[in-house]
């Protein structure tokens, strides 16, 4: 199995590291404008969050698979785990405010120990949406996830997962040998059970983030063609496909730095930039908790370090709605991945 | 003046030629968006055919825009590969069709 970028000590496993390649070289000489440079004369700088509808909680970043773009440098050897104390606090978050949805993601947010207890808390309380943000494989991973489908329908969850190309080669090549087949697998079991099938209030939804360092296709084309191929050669149904643009963050960062694509990805990302893409960022209507119970503006910036601004109560112990909603959104220029062409977010594409 | 032909710099320019003509340069660059456009052909067949005819014509800028452009529609690289022996096919058809031709002036010719 690959090591994390942090078993390997590797110097793109330190945030700072990330953070100054992000500011120098072609942004430092001035070569590409800064992404505050690019926002200002839309008068978006500062860039303001609108009203608070998504609270991801990322639980920990151990993960079954070791993807070789992941943003989170997830994988077996990590440890970092939110506790059923943080948890706790994000449930009462969740009781005494009018946030609509708990997106639980990770590293594989099921390995958790109390993830299910997590689902069946926020349940309880009414939580209106809880996303599972899944990579399927989980699923057959192990004797003690092969309900996990029935536990999520149980739950009403909406489940969220990865699955970058509806061939194995190219799913295989990202995401680890044998992917591609595990997830066909889990996704007939979701969909025995009723997810993504037609009739159904299951929700599953696929995940397309590209296979290198290019930008996703067009959404809705490409959800037609893995609506067409997964269901001709599978017998796979879902309901929507999100596209996702790579982030210059960590394990992806590392590999556009490796192979030589960094200034030319960089380049593409900022001559797409699209100004109707900045008014949809995800960055205004989420708040990112750490398992360690930190917030921050988007998953993104958790891997980074960069925490929301200290004015606006850097922990989930001083959440305070309207400290937040007023807060300033901490950017770098990793948010040219969210405003390229037609956007990205959790939620797919923006503009 | 540079020193080589090609310049993979210089594919991020295309848009400059406007500046000696704009007029005729807008109206190439707006056909040129309506052709890619989704219509009978998917986007995706387009970027194909363009990565076909790019190769037959040996076109590096061509080549290097519609390999990301191929990619970035979704197109897998059988596929990708399979477009480059379509142009191979013809551009060698092309050739080998002239052998009528020779063999027609061959028999005029030959007792």
């Amino acid at each position: 199995m690959i090591k994390s970028l942090k078993a390997q000590h590797h110097n793109l496993s330190d945030t700072t590291t990330q953070l100054k390649i992000l500011s120098n070289g072609i942004f430092g000489e001035g070569r590409l404008p800064t992404f505050r440079k690019k926002i200002e004369p839309l008068n978006e700088f500062p860039l303001k969050p609108a009203e608070i509808e998504i609270f991801q909680v990322n639980v920990g970043y151990m993960c079954n698979q070791v993807c070789k773009h992941c943003h989170v440098d997830a994988g077996p050897d990590r440890k970092e785990i939110m506790t059923r104390e943080t948890m706790q606090l994000c449930l009462d978050i969740m009781k005494n405010s009018n946030i609509l949805t708990l997106d639980l993601t990770g590293g594989a947010p099921e390995m958790n120990p109390d993830f299910r207890w997590f689902v069946e808390e926020a349940n309880k309380i009414g939580v209106q949406e809880i996303i599972v943000r899944s990579n399927l494989t989980i699923i057959l991973a192990n004797p003690k996830y092969y309900d996990l489908p029935q536990f999520f329908r149980k739950n009403n969850v909406r489940v969220v997962s990865s699955l970058p190309f509806y061939q194995p080669d190219k799913t295989d090549r990202q995401r680890g040998e044998g992917v591609f087949a595990k997830s066909i697998e889990a996704l007939n079991m979701l969909n025995k059970i009723g997810y993504g099938m037609p009739g159904t209030d299951l929700t599953l939804d696929l995940v397309y983030n590209p296979g290198g360092a290019f930008l996703p296709g067009n959404q809705a084309e490409l959800e037609r063609d893995f609506k067409k191929e997964l269901k001709g050669h599978y017998g796979i149904e879902f309901n929507s496909l999100f596209t996702i643009t790579n982030l210059p963050i960590s394990r992806f960062l590392e590999f556009l730095i490796r192979t030589e694509n960094y200034e030319e990805y960089m380049e593409k990302l900022v001559a797409s930039f699209n100004p109707a893409a900045v008014k949809g960022v995800m960055c205004r209507n989420t708040i990112s908790v750490d398992y360690d119970g930190y917030m921050y503006d988007c998953d993104f910036n958790q891997m980074l370090g960069l925490k929301v601004e200290k004015t606006a109560g850097q922990h989930i112990r001083d959440f305070d709605l309207k400290k937040l909603e007023n807060r300033n959104i901490v950017i770098s220029q990793h948010c040219y991945g969210c405003t390229a062409g037609a956007g990205s977010s959790c939620q797919g594409t923006v503009a | 003046m540079q020193k080589t032909y090609y310049d993979p710099a210089d594919l991020k320019k295309f848009g400059d030629v406007a500046e000696f003509q704009p007029e005729l340069a807008k109206k190439f660059f707006d056909y040129y968006g309506d052709v890619f456009k989704e219509g009978a052909l998917t986007a995706r067949e387009k970027s194909l055919i363009a990565l076909a005819v790019s190769h037959a014509i040996q076109c590096p800028y061509c080549i290097d825009a519609y390999t990301s452009d191929s990619l970035e529609k979704g197109a897998t690289e059988q596929q990708m590969m399979e477009a480059v022996h379509v142009t191979t096919a013809i551009r060698g058809g092309a050739s080998l069709v002239h052998g009528v031709q020779m063999m027609n002036k061959v028999k005029k010719l030959s007792m």
